[in-house]
């Protein structure tokens, strides 16, 4: 409760000291603060020390797993601060505005990783989903990002209703919004309502993850809107979602397995397979990060498919390895002119370091051993193979694991086998500090997940 | 502790030797390094150390995965072959000079590492962790150290042995979900009793993985071009370590856990062995490139033992054991005589080489033992090795012994050809110019000869040694 509290208060915060605060550069200090002060409001809700200690009527629900969740998000957007926060500011005159809605997504995200009622899963969604808009549109003179942010309002929007309309014929079949209420069978006549719910939810939930057939909006509003809030999308608010989703199907649709888990599947390939195949073929390192999230997406599903105390470990692991890894990823291409692969030649020459630390990532989106990626990889994976069912899916999802070492280490070859000048870059030394300590904790969890992981049984 | 140590010293040294900004001081310490783990090495098998040929700790208890090492018979003899081959590929490629040699032999070390790794590692996620992290040194030292076409052909090998070595992972998962107290120790998964069904394709998950890495026809095609454009020494420890580990891998992961199908697709395996010697050798004969040629005839090689492998009786699991650490010294020898020559007079091309044996007598004399080995000429190592292998094959099924053997006369035709053309006939251009090998190059190569007499006259050290290892798998099939 206290994460969601304070984020928005924060949000509102940041609004006003725009008014009051002229120094542009003040917004990114402000900010820090704001997120550390979540961090710490995270931090009370662990350990059970609330604001306001209620669950409103069981509207919420204080699992560990969703708070813990949180505590990810909450340190990736830390990160995400010090790594972008200036080229935040960089973005429009309006940084205050800029911060204010990543806070308000970060309410949202609360309410997502914390629902116990499907009303309240819509109003995360939503409360997620309209400051991306504007997100999405912010640098207002580029063309590509208008439409960018049109694209993503029209299809969120009809996402969303086809959503609201899932939720309708859930509370149609069972009279209620709650999730354990959902649990129950409904009379043998409304089973076709719950059906066709939990396949539009589904829908939704996947245009909002960007899973295919629902991911044609990704490459768009990705490669349009401003490169630090494609960081910011791609990571924080996307691992966000799949915690709403995994929750979702896990406390209301757990024992219906036989009814959605082939859906699930399905999907889980296609995303595997169009992210990767298609990432394959890009030219520009955003838009290729653009499809690797689209295909990380795909691992990600396979929380949703297995849905046991595994997928729960993984998805958690999943998304501190990803959102770190492409948050450090992004913060460096903010930087940079040229978004090709050739842009990356002899970058390794020029900034060793820098080099060094993007190494790391991309082996570990790759998920190569020794780095976070490759547990996290391990754990979904040891998840759909704990079902004992569908292992064609996670032979299929090695394949493509291997397709996705492609076009990671076509910039590891760029940077370091090829010949270049590297491009100019403006790279202070407290800005390779805070890229060595991505690297370290992506290394760290490589080798000892448990800690992270032990904190779900911690208290 | 002997185990650890095996792995941490390459591991602490080559992360040390990237701090090491100037050639001769990486060259020094990272050769010093590799002494230290040979001086670990030879120490234990002298002290008969049996205690310090394992090592647990804790790991990741979560997972059922601890960091467990252990020396059977036929690891003991394979560390023993990483931890000396190492020194001998420093030294012998002593004055090759790198760009950024830190990086390169910081990488170098962190390879050895992995790869003792692989042949320590009795727990099956370690196994696994071992087996990738061998590759990305591997991959990194090709890529940017390598020739021309470097990036795409390293490019191939590294997709291909990642695919194989996934599927593996999924193959391991499966097996841990089967086993009685959720852990990935050694132990337990042997102990899992699999249906025949489940070992069937559990079987093939796990060979492909390994055979890549060997490599057996037809996952052989990125090899020839990885060695070819690989710079020399790590053609070396690609050729000489590397592939052991798709063998041992077999021995002491695929042959226990999956017996089965061991026998159930034992004339495939082998059947498709025996192709890969014969095709092998065939297109070694046409090559003119002395590396792609020695590629070629490698493929061969690890052919014949990957068959004897799967043979099922003592005189060709026993062969293969001996022909592990023989053919590692071998081909070890054949590389140094290439690098050797290669940097005197600038070319591998047999066309454009001719009459060495005038300039250069002391390297032409080594070399031929070296050929004569490969082609396991009697009193050599690879003689007892590949006696025993095909005296195994016969015993199988006497086709395949046949069809087998007739790899053996086609290597003495490309190798006592490669030594015609190489070293006898006229001088030219090239070659006038050239000089004998100085004293470092001969003691390198003195070492690999001492080595094939050696064993090829007293092997039986090596056959205790690996005693247990035959037993285990011998016991495993009845």
């Amino acid at each position: 409760m206290n994460l969601i509290l304070i984020s928005a208060i924060w949000g509102i915060v940041m609004m006003f000291s725009g008014l009051f605060l002229k120094s542009k550069s003040s917004a990114k200090t402000v900010a820090l603060i704001g997120s550390i002060a979540l961090l710490i409001g995270n931090f009370f809700d662990l350990s059970g020390k609330m604001i306001i200690n209620s669950n409103f009527n069981g509207m919420l629900q204080y699992e560990r797993f969703g708070l813990l969740f949180l505590t990810v998000l909450v340190l990736a957007l830390i990160m995400y601060i010090l790594l972008s926060g200036k080229d935040v500011e960089a973005v429009g005159n309006h940084p205050f505005e800029y911060f204010a809605l990543i806070f308000f997504v970060m309410s949202g995200a609360g309410l997502v990783a914390l629902f116990n009622n499907l009303l309240i899963l819509f109003i995360g969604i939503e409360i997620i989903s309209i400051p991306l808009y504007i997100l999405t549109g912010s640098d207002k003179r580029n063309l590509k990002g208008n439409e960018a942010a049109l694209k993503y309002f029209l299809m969120g929007s009809f996402s969303t209703g086809i959503m609201l309309m899932g939720i309708a014929f859930l509370y149609g079949a069972t009279g209620s919004f709650q999730l354990e209420q959902l649990m129950l069978q409904p009379q043998e006549d409304y089973k076709i309502f719950m059906l066709i719910g939990i396949v539009m939810i589904m829908v939704a939930l996947a245009f909002k993850v960007s899973a295919a057939p629902f991911h044609f909006w990704t490459p768009d509003v990705y490669d349009g809107a401003p490169t630090v809030f494609t960081s910011f999308m791609a990571t924080i608010v996307k691992a966000a979602v799949f915690i709403g989703f995994v929750n979702l199907f896990a406390n209301a649709f757990g024992n219906k397995t036989g009814n959605w888990q082939m859906t699930v599947a399905i999907i889980t390939t296609l995303t595997l397979f169009i992210g990767n195949i298609t990432a394959v073929y890009q030219q520009s390192v955003k838009r290729m990060l653009a499809y690797s999230s689209i295909a990380q997406a795909g691992f990600m599903m396979f929380a949703v498919f297995a849905i046991n105390d595994m997928a729960k470990q993984g998805l958690l692991l999943y998304a501190a390895a990803y959102c770190f890894a492409t948050i450090g990823i992004f913060a460096v291409l903010v930087k940079m002119k040229d978004y090709t692969f050739d842009g990356f030649n002899g970058l390794a020459k020029k900034q060793p370091l820098v080099a060094l630390v993007l190494t790391v990532c991309l082996l570990s989106l790759a998920g190569i051993p020794l780095t976070a990626g490759f547990f996290a990889k391990y754990f979904v994976l040891a998840a759909a193979v704990k079902t004992g069912t569908y292992l064609w899916l996670v032979i299929f999802a090695v394949v493509m694991a291997a397709v996705s070492v492609y076009y990671y280490f076509r910039v590891i070859q760029a940077m370091y086998f090829k010949e270049g000048e590297g491009q100019e870059m403006l790279i202070t030394v407290p800005f390779k500090a805070l890229l060595v300590t991505v690297a370290a904790v992506v290394i760290l969890l490589g080798v000892y997940p448990s800690l992270l992981l032990n904190w779900l049984t911690l208290f | 502790m002997t185990a650890l140590l095996l792995i941490l010293v390459p591991l602490i040294g080559g992360l040390v030797t990237f701090f090491v900004k100037q050639e001769s001081q990486a060259k020094l310490w990272s050769f010093v390094v590799s002494l230290v783990t040979l001086a670990a090495m030879s120490v234990n098998l002298l002290m008969h150390d049996e205690a310090g040929r394992s090592f647990t700790a804790e790991w990741l208890p979560m997972l059922g995965s601890s960091f467990a090492l252990q020396m059977d018979g036929a690891s003991t003899l394979l560390c023993f072959l990483t931890s000396l081959c190492y020194p001998i590929i420093f030294s012998s490629t002593w004055k090759s000079s790198y760009a950024s040699p830190n990086s390169f032999y910081g990488l170098m070390l962190l390879a050895q590492a992995g790869i003792t790794g692989v042949f320590l590692a009795a727990d099956g996620l370690l196994f696994y962790f071992f087996w990738e992290l061998a590759l990305i040194p591997v991959y990194f030292l090709c890529s940017k150290w390598g020739g021309e076409k470097r990036i795409a052909v390293t490019f191939k090998f590294f997709i291909y042995t990642f695919i194989g070595s996934l599927l593996m992972l999924v193959g391991l998962l499966y097996m841990y979900y089967q086993t009685a107290d959720a852990s990935f120790s050694m132990q337990s998964l042997y102990a899992v009793k699999l249906t025949g069904e489940q070992q069937s394709w559990l079987f093939w998950l796990f060979f492909v993985a390994f055979a890549v890495k060997m490599p057996v026809f037809p996952f052989h095609t990125w090899q020839p071009d990885t060695y070819e454009q690989s710079p020399t020494a790590v053609t070396m420890v690609l050729s000489a370590l590397m592939v052991k580990m798709g063998l041992f891998a077999v021995i002491r992961w695929l042959l226990p856990l999956f017996p089965d199908a061991a026998v159930q697709y034992d004339n495939i395996v082998i059947g498709l062995s025996v192709i890969g010697m014969i095709y092998a050798s065939i297109l070694a004969m046409q090559q003119d490139d002395i590396k792609r040629l020695i590629a070629y005839s490698s493929i061969a090689h690890i052919g014949l033992m990957s068959a004897a492998l799967f043979v099922n009786n003592e005189s060709g699991l026993q062969g293969a054991m001996i022909q592990l650490f023989s053919h590692g010294v071998n081909v070890l020898g054949m590389w140094i005589v290439i690098e050797l020559i290669e940097r005197r007079f600038g070319t591998r091309k047999m066309s454009e080489l001719g009459g060495l044996a005038q300039k250069a007598p002391g390297l032409t004399i080594l070399l031929v033992i070296v050929a004569l080995a490969n082609v396991a000429l009697p009193l050599t190592n690879a003689f007892i090795g590949e006696f025993l292998m095909f005296n195994g094959l016969f015993k199988f099924n006497i086709w395949y012994a046949a069809v087998g053997g007739l790899s053996v006369i086609l290597s003495a035709i490309y190798s006592l050809r490669m030594i015609q053309k190489v070293f006898y006939g006229n001088e030219n251009i090239l070659t006038a110019t050239g000089a004998d090998i100085n004293w470092v190059e001969k003691a390198s190569l003195a070492v690999i000869v001492v080595a094939i007499f050696v064993m090829g006259v007293y092997p039986k050290p090596v056959f205790e040694l690996t005693t247990d290892t035959v037993t285990l798998i011998l016991g495993v099939f009845k």
